[in-house]
């Protein structure tokens, strides 16, 4: 059974009612990586806030289906317990909530959601400093306010560290790469690809073809204008990097 | 025995009658200082009258409209039926502490827990202070506290009777903190007025926590003044964290003098009530001196408060931080007002103040007024207020780790109170109101 089955997508910002995503469709199965690539404003990013259930938006037509469940009735909270992760493509700042405390909420709010009692204060301490490992982050991060004062990298593979912490079922990376160095972008990859398992499903969305590289995706999806008009093995990747988004455009635009 | 104040045609009228019917009778101890201070705070009170609307220091307080109710003057000291396990309830949790409890503004010898101090240590109350350590207490009753301005510190300084007294003699590190148990309670409708003393002598260290706890919904009105001596090179830290029924009123004055190389911190926790009012006057008069002013108010229903503060700083070489933080719920109000004065002579002065609030409803107001006034050029000074609501951002960054929207709004709220209760250095005192404040918005 697909893990993620979008049909039909229409969604439109809220306050301007601007729609975004125009009939946008894309199934996803487990231990699959999808790569979405697109020109600026074709959509990537709203297509992430739409699947993580910012309220910014509104679906108005089609429906997403993961897992089973109807995720557009789910509020973003109740779709993150259900095991659907996104790392932020600008991950935000809380001043005053410390690493430890914030790691804690979340694994015990899943937990809960589970069935499963609290972790234990020393099994989480231990879980959180080897996965912090993974993606090379300093343990003394747990008393230090999320994202504060963190580095653009250091943002990043906390995002990636969160990922790991949470093991959900589906994880949607939002331009994860974008302006990372070489040595960041190989940290974060190898803590997805450490993180692949014929279970966990993938969505990355990116900018360049770069990362996929490191994260070798099994699908490479190309969205123009609120929906996917391409979809190829990994060396469609390749071309989108040598000759831009222009011919695609082309392609579904016939001269005359 | 309480006093009934009715019928006023001036609500100064009731106290000047009260006060007449009382002098030389009730409240006369055998300290004659404070019986010469009591007459001319009374008169100082009768020109003065209670503050009007329009005085520009109380313009966002109506006061009056408080002061209206049937109160009775508590002279007395009134029964209750308050237990030791009563007390317990109402105490801060794992905190070792020499215990005095104020019942409806009077000692109540049999709940305290004073123990054992140090030597040359004093902790009574203020009544029992006034008689055996008379020398002690008039060397600083009604010297710093500005009755002859202040009306409701008039009126206080008139009506002395009761409240704490904590002494600490030069060269004493008295660690474990006092702490100041206030408790309403009863059927009848009281205006009490407390007036304690905090003096820590040279080179001395002490803490005082006030906690002030209702077990009635009466409505009440407290009239509270504390003054403190911190000698040279001498700690003090003073914490009070109001917990009163919204039927509730105060006004608190705390005004502290500090001598050179002293450091002096005051925190104003406020999590219920009806009408507060807290007043800080801090006056470093010397040289080297550290002042922390901190304050956090959590405001729900219709609750009023108000923290008006005074730094006056006359003296060079001296570090002033003031924080104060509010959140605001329902129809709720918060005022702040804090004035930093630096005088001419005062040069290489670090003044500092903050005030930020987040207003969750559209409801809710804040008004925030800091200022500042600079005489001297050679100084680093700076204030700021900023009020606003919980990010949106950060509210979504939460939720989309899994975390229930009224949880990740607990843990936003507790993060911004953070640096306040990072000032606390009383852990179990820190503890108890980090849990007071999970509790409000968590529930």
């Amino acid at each position: 059974m697909a893990l993620l089955t979008i049909n039909n997508l229409h969604a439109e910002i809220e306050e301007s009612g601007i729609e975004i995503l125009k009939g946008l469709s894309l199934t996803v199965n487990p231990g699959e990586v999808h790569a979405i690539m697109g020109p600026n404003g074709s959509g990537k990013s709203t297509l992430a806030s739409v699947l993580a259930g910012r309220e910014d938006y509104e679906v108005t037509e089609g429906s997403i289906d993961f897992d089973g469940e109807d995720l557009v009735e789910m509020d973003a909270d109740e779709r993150a317990r259900e095991g659907l992760f996104l790392a932020f493509q600008y991950p935000v700042e809380l001043p005053g909530v410390s690493m430890t405390n914030f790691l804690k909420e979340a694994v015990n709010a899943q937990r809960k959601h589970r069935g499963l009692e609290p972790m234990k204060a020393v099994d989480f301490l231990k879980l959180m400093k080897e996965k912090a490992a993974m993606v090379d982050l300093n343990p003394n991060l747990k008393q230090r306010s999320v994202n504060e004062g963190f580095s653009g990298g250091e943002k990043k593979r906390n995002e990636i560290f969160q990922l790991a912490m949470l093991e959900p079922k589906l994880a949607i990376l939002d331009e994860t790469d974008s302006g990372l160095d070489i040595d960041a972008l190989r940290i974060v990859a190898d803590g997805v690809n450490a993180l692949r398992s014929p279970d966990r499903g993938y969505i990355v969305i990116t900018h360049y073809q770069r990362l996929l590289d490191y994260i070798v995706p099994d699908v490479v999806h190309v969205l123009v204008n609120g929906r996917i008009v391409k979809s190829g093995p990994k060396e469609l990747a390749y071309e989108l990097e040598e000759k831009g988004y222009d011919w695609i455009k082309e392609e579904l635009e016939p001269v005359g | 025995m309480a006093t009934t104040l009715t019928t006023p045609t001036f609500l100064e009228d009731r106290f000047v009658r009260a006060f007449e019917a009382n002098e030389g009778i009730t409240l006369n101890g055998s300290n004659a200082n404070i019986h010469g201070v009591r007459r001319a705070a009374m008169d100082a009170f009768q020109t003065l009258g209670f503050p009007k609307p329009k005085v520009e220091a109380w313009k966002y307080t109506n006061i009056s409209r408080v002061l209206r109710g049937d109160f009775g003057l508590a002279l007395s000291p009134t029964s209750h039926g308050l237990t030791a396990e009563d007390i317990d309830g109402m105490l801060i949790p794992d905190l070792d502490a020499h215990l005095i409890v104020l019942v409806n503004g009077r000692y109540d010898a049999g709940l305290s827990r004073i123990g054992e101090l140090p030597e040359g240590v004093i902790v009574t109350n203020f009544a029992h202070a006034s008689e055996q350590y008379a020398d002690l207490v008039n060397a600083h009753f009604a010297q710093y506290a500005k009755y002859k301005e202040e009306s409701f510190a008039a009126l206080n300084t008139a009506f002395a009777q009761d409240g704490y007294f904590v002494y600490v003699p030069k060269n004493v590190i008295f660690e474990t903190p006092v702490v100041v148990l206030h408790v309403l309670t009863g059927g009848d409708s009281l205006f009490i007025q407390p007036r304690s003393l905090f003096v820590v002598e040279r080179s001395a260290q002490a803490t005082v926590i006030e906690l002030k706890q209702s077990t009635t919904e009466v409505p009440m009105f407290t009239n509270a003044v504390t003054e403190v001596y911190v000698g040279a090179n001498a700690k003090a830290d003073h914490y009070q964290v109001q917990e009163e029924a919204a039927t509730q009123h105060q006004v608190t004055y705390l005004e502290a003098y500090q001598e050179r190389d002293s450091y002096f911190s005051t925190h104003t926790e406020t999590f219920s009530g009806g009408t507060v009012r807290n007043n800080l006057g801090l006056l470093p008069n010397d040289e080297n001196i550290e002042t922390h002013l901190i304050g956090l108010f959590l405001c729900n229903g219709t609750m009023h408060v108000d923290n008006h503060t005074l730094v006056d700083h006359a003296m060079p070489n001296c570090m002033s931080n003031e924080l104060y933080k509010g959140i605001l719920d329902d129809k709720s109000v918060g005022v702040f007002n804090g004035k930093v004065f630096v005088r001419q002579d005062a040069q290489k002065i670090n003044a500092y103040q903050t005030n930020k609030t987040i207003v969750l409803t559209e409801q809710a107001k804040m008004y925030s007024k800091p200022e500042l006034e600079i005489y001297a050029d050679d100084v680093q000074c700076s204030h700021g207020a900023t009020t606003g609501q919980i990010e949106d951002e950060a509210m979504f960054y939460l939720m989309a780790r899994g975390i229930p929207p009224k949880r990740a709004r607990a843990l936003l709220l507790l993060a911004f109170a953070r640096d306040v209760l990072d000032t606390v250095e009383v852990e179990p005192l820190a503890d108890y109101l980090d849990g007071l404040i999970n509790a409000r918005f968590d529930a």
